[in-house]
């Protein structure tokens, strides 16, 4: 049987013409949400375009219809069964005070596995310095390192001027952004089946344990915890956090303990994931004012006390935002299932 | 063919049983898109350097600050904003009619587009996009690595004009109209596959070398010509071509009219 296209189009295209109508309008602005009266409509369009489109797959159609009436089934079955997405509005304290830590605490075993692997790379680093100070060259390779930490303490203290005057705007943006970039890679290596990140989260970890070590058998323990703790209290969490996220992503890949199929592993944890790395960036934000505009000032400018008690501040808030907020909307959440 | 079919399609059944297919972007138009929002970006650039430039007299450090940050966000945010804003296009996309979309044709979550451009870190790798590009050769669906992990597709629609048979034909003599029983026997003889050839025919006519269309009208008239007796007035002065014209249009437009 072949249908009679002309009247079935001419009867059939007001309503076509209705549709693409809504989901234009739809289209034009995310944000928009529909009425009750809206929503019916376009179910009810949907639905007739729907069946006109099997209606045709079954008949002698051609082409040209068949792919009109596909693109708009196509884009009418995502407005329709998508819905979730559209509630997302931007809620920045909330998303701050309540989505991202319970994000971080929901997946805290991928922290705890970056931590430990960057703890292993400090426990390796600051041996390789321990016994082997020549390997600092190879292990450190920054050239404001290279040098004694005692000349080094000297230096920065002894300084007549604001070496950073003029530039510790732009020295804090190129930080900001090199940081994030670090870390976004971190993230994105998870897709090497967490290989990648594991590597880099081991790296940083040799870096930071081998500045750490050479600084403390220097005898200058105090300048390093005042140089690193003001900065390194929300920097080093924040490249731990991307590496978390790349875990998880690792973790989707692997999808061990899961009988879920691939595509599904992964649709389920790209929000936490987004969410990791979008909490990652604010942090590495911070990180870099206070590495350009408080960190490189020493004793006499600033005192070390001040500075260290200024980073375990930044400590104790992490601490209790990752641990303790959000806590009681996701209590109440629980109970209201 | 019908491999390659599959390999630029992407198959959707919807809840209600009902079938449409994405067809697939190929990479030279991904790679074409990809040049054009790198030119776009560049472009808002040099743009924002006007009032950086102007920043500068009154704070070069500021100044500074905003450049270095303000590119950055620029390059990371223009793709994550306008797929956003602009329902899975950016201004390359939108040139060439592409889209990213879900795989399984629901709409495109906020995460979803976070992520496939979050992971553009890792699809540049080592350089101009070559673990990407590669990902997209061989995954069937053109899929790069954070395509995969967002789950998530770019396909290529063109725009879909809506049919409108009004004006074809309008007008023009039929000579089978008059003949209600030939009419008659013509739609019940023909298949739906050979209507469809004959439909396709005419619509394709001007990509065809002339040789070539006189050739093909003359089988399918003459195919045509087999399923029922034509009355020699009905075909006297008719080319093969309006022959298959006069066919189509009885079989497809005008059953009210016969």
């Amino acid at each position: 049987m072949i249908v009679d296209l002309q009247r079935f189009i001419a009867e059939e295209r007001p309503k076509w013409e209705r549709l693409d109508v809504v989901l234009r309008g739809l289209a034009g602005d995310p944000w928009r949400r529909l009425t009750l009266a809206e929503v019916r409509e376009l179910e009810l369009l949907y639905q007739r375009t729907s069946a006109d489109l099997a209606r045709l797959a079954a008949l002698a159609a051609e082409s040209d219809t068949r792919r009109y009436l596909e693109s708009l089934v196509g884009r009418a079955h995502a407005e329709i069964h998508g819905g979730q997405s559209r509630r997302l509005r931007l809620q920045p304290w909330k998303w701050f005070t309540h989505t991202l830590p319970q994000t971080f605490r929901r997946r805290i075993r991928a922290f705890w596995f970056a931590g430990a692997l960057t703890m292993a790379g400090v426990m390796f680093g600051g041996l390789a310095i321990a016994f082997d100070p020549a390997a600092k060259a190879v292990i450190m390779p920054f050239p404001h390192l290279q040098k004694s930490p005692a000349e080094r303490v000297a230096e920065e203290e002894g300084a007549k001027r604001d070496r950073l005057s003029g530039h510790k705007a732009s020295f804090s943006g190129q930080l900001m952004t090199h940081n994030t970039r670090v870390t976004l890679l971190a993230m994105a290596l998870g897709l090497s089946w967490g290989v990648g990140t594991l590597v880099l989260m081991f790296y940083n970890g040799v870096i930071l344990g081998a500045v750490a070590v050479d600084y403390v058998l220097g005898g200058q323990t105090v300048f390093l915890l005042g140089w690193l703790l003001p900065h390194g209290a929300v920097e080093i969490p924040a490249i731990l956090v991307g590496g978390q996220a790349g875990f998880v992503l690792a973790g989707a890949l692997l999808g061990r303990g899961e009988n879920r199929r691939l595509a599904g592993r992964l649709r389920a944890v790209s929000p936490d994931v987004v969410t990791l790395c979008f909490g990652a960036g604010l942090m590495l934000v911070w990180a870099g004012f206070v590495e350009a505009f408080m960190s490189q000032y020493h004793e006499p400018v600033l005192p070390y006390a001040v500075k260290i008690a200024f980073g375990l501040v930044e400590l104790a808030a992490l601490g209790w935002i990752a641990s303790c907020a959000g806590r009681g909307a996701a209590t109440r959440k629980e109970a209201e299932r | 063919m019908i491999d390659r079919e599959r390999l630029q399609t992407v198959q959707v059944r919807t809840p209600e049983g009902v079938m449409f297919a994405y067809r697939i972007a190929s990479p030279a138009l991904r790679l074409t898109a990809l040049t054009i929002d790198l030119g776009a970006v560049s472009v808002a650039w040099s743009v924002l350097a006007v009032p950086v430039a102007l920043l500068r007299i009154v704070s070069p450090d500021f100044a500074g600050w905003v450049a270095v940050v303000g590119y950055f966000v620029l390059s990371l945010g223009y793709d994550m904003a306008s797929e956003w804003q602009w329902r899975g296009q950016t201004l390359g996309k939108r040139i060439l009619c592409l889209r990213v979309v879900d795989a399984r044709g629901l709409r495109l979550s906020f995460s979803q587009i976070a992520l496939r451009n979050l992971l553009r870190f890792i699809d540049r790798l080592p350089l101009l996009y070559l673990v990407g590009g590669v990902a997209a050769l061989v995954n069937r669906h053109g899929q790069r690595l954070g395509d995969l992990a967002a789950g998530t597709l770019v396909i290529w629609e063109p725009p879909e004009p809506a049919p409108d048979f009004r004006a074809w034909q309008a007008g023009k003599y039929n000579s089978l109209r008059a003949h209600a029983p030939v009419v008659a026997r013509l739609r019940q003889a023909t298949g739906p596959a050979e209507a469809r050839a004959a439909w396709q025919a005419l619509q394709r006519r001007d990509e065809l070398e002339p040789a070539a269309r006189v050739r093909l009208f003359a089988a399918l008239a003459g195919h045509f010509r087999t399923l029922t007796p034509i009355p020699p007035e009905a075909a006297e002065g008719v080319s093969d071509e309006q022959f298959v014209r006069n066919v189509v249009e009885v079989l497809y437009l005008s059953r009210s009219s016969t």
